[in-house]
């Protein structure tokens, strides 16, 4: 690994006429990780991977990938992957003629690699990319991503059209490849389930904004579900920020983030999964509109 | 060779979950000292999940002295944890399937053992300080 910053964004932003795509977005993601990108449909996500992957610019902040500007010199396309939504492939091209287009345009091209996971797809190369199924499709889109041997692969809802078994089939292969290249990921989903098992940071969008990034142990670690008798929440100590709350006549029920453990006695703490987490965090984006982006302390 | 699942549901982190089978595998005598671990890449091919989910678990019971990561070669165990006990088991075994009938008998359905079985577990020990 030749830099410890993957994607570092400042103010970046996307604005399409009036509309207001991607915003303020500040991002400093390590190397060596996959990255699960979520937020709901429109929050921002395929702006920010098109991006990172250069077929879009900036019109405010900055954005740097492996060091330097996205696809600005023929150098360091070849280190990024970019898998766009719906994995698309040339329906009217046969496989054997995407692993040659592959190999023509691809200077640090697995032809080995390739050839070797079309025989464990147990696919036929004279086969146009038309007539797959949607599973064997992706598979074809992420041999033809991986042969390339990127340092980072972006993969824009890769499993969202995909049937449950295909969804795992596709996770195995990405993780094997993120496994024997220590390379970086960033997958994007609309569902938190898709990523769980297999991101360690996570990025989470909502309303064109950044509401949370971090290391997916740290940010686990440091929220808690609290309930208990109805109070206001101006009443928790210092450090403890409430993310979400609700209340009952009788009982309050919080998401509270804290670094510290909660040692209140009159709470029943509990943990989060990311799912709700996650939850938190965009329900809250939805009331209060803007929040300052709480940051893991790493 | 042991294979790993892991259960979404559980509200146990990942790695945890890694941990624990080696633990239990090496308990229930699966595991023993010089076997080798799967490798990181073989676990995430399999199970789908993070490579640094594996490797943080690896780290975390070499850790703990049960096993060591040899570059290039593996991860092995280096200990046994189910001699002494094991023997144990088969009696201990018949005893509690002994206890279960007599539960049944008594009326008692699955749910009603099962937290029985834990209350008792949890509840601190008699005689004890």
């Amino acid at each position: 690994m030749t830099t410890t910053t993957v994607i570092g964004a400042d103010g970046l932003g996307k604005r399409y006429g009036r509309r207001q795509a991607l915003a303020d977005c500040t991002l400093d993601i390590p190397a060596g990780r996959v990255v699960g990108l979520v937020g709901p449909n429109g929050a921002g996500k395929s702006t920010l991977l098109q991006l990172a992957s250069g077929l879009l610019s900036p019109t405010s902040g900055t954005i740097e990938v492996l060091g330097a500007s996205p696809a600005s010199t023929p150098a360091q396309m070849a280190k990024v992957g970019f898998v766009a939504q719906d994995t698309p492939t040339y329906a009217g091209l046969s496989i054997r003629e995407h692993l040659h287009l592959g190999a023509r345009l691809n200077p640090t091209w697995d032809a080995e690699f390739a050839a070797r996971r079309i025989r464990q797809l147990d696919l036929d190369p004279g086969q146009r990319a038309g007539r797959l199924s949607g599973g064997q499709r992706a598979q074809l889109a992420l041999t033809l991503a991986i042969a390339k041997r990127p340092e980072l692969l972006l993969l824009d809802e890769p499993v969202a059209s995909l049937d449950p078994l295909a969804r795992r089939e596709f996770m195995q292969v990405l993780m094997e490849f993120a496994a024997e290249q220590g390379a970086s990921v960033v997958l994007s989903s609309h569902l938190v389930a898709d990523l769980e098992r297999v991101c360690d940071y996570l990025i989470v969008l909502a309303r064109s904004r950044v509401r949370l990034v971090g290391d997916v142990d740290e940010l686990l670690a440091s929220h808690h579900r609290l309930t208990g008798a109805y109070r206001e929440p101006a009443t928790l100590p210092a450090g403890q920020e409430v993310i979400h709350s609700s209340h009952t006549e009788r009982q309050s029920s919080l998401i509270v983030r804290s670094t510290a453990p909660i040692d209140n006695p009159s709470w029943t703490t509990q943990r989060l999964d990311l799912e709700d987490l996650v939850l938190a965090y965009m329900s809250n984006s939805a009331t209060i509109g803007s929040i300052p982006v709480p940051e893991a302390q790493r | 060779m042991i294979e790993f699942h892991l259960d979404a549901r559980s509200g146990v982190a990942n790695y945890m979950q890694l941990i624990h089978q080696v633990r239990h595998a090496m308990r229930l005598g699966l595991l023993n000292e010089g076997d080798r671990l799967p490798t990181v890449k073989e676990v995430v091919a399999k199970v789908a999940i993070n490579p640094n989910t594996v490797l943080k678990a690896y780290r975390e019971l070499e850790y703990e002295g049960l096993v060591t990561l040899r570059t290039g070669v593996g991860t092995f165990v280096t200990r046994t944890l189910s001699d002494e006990s094991l023997g144990a088991h088969g009696p201990l075994r018949l005893k509690l399937q002994q206890w279960l009938a007599e539960a049944r008998e008594a009326g008692l359905d699955e749910e009603s053992i099962e937290a029985l079985l834990l209350s008792t577990f949890r509840a601190p020990a008699e005689g004890k300080a």
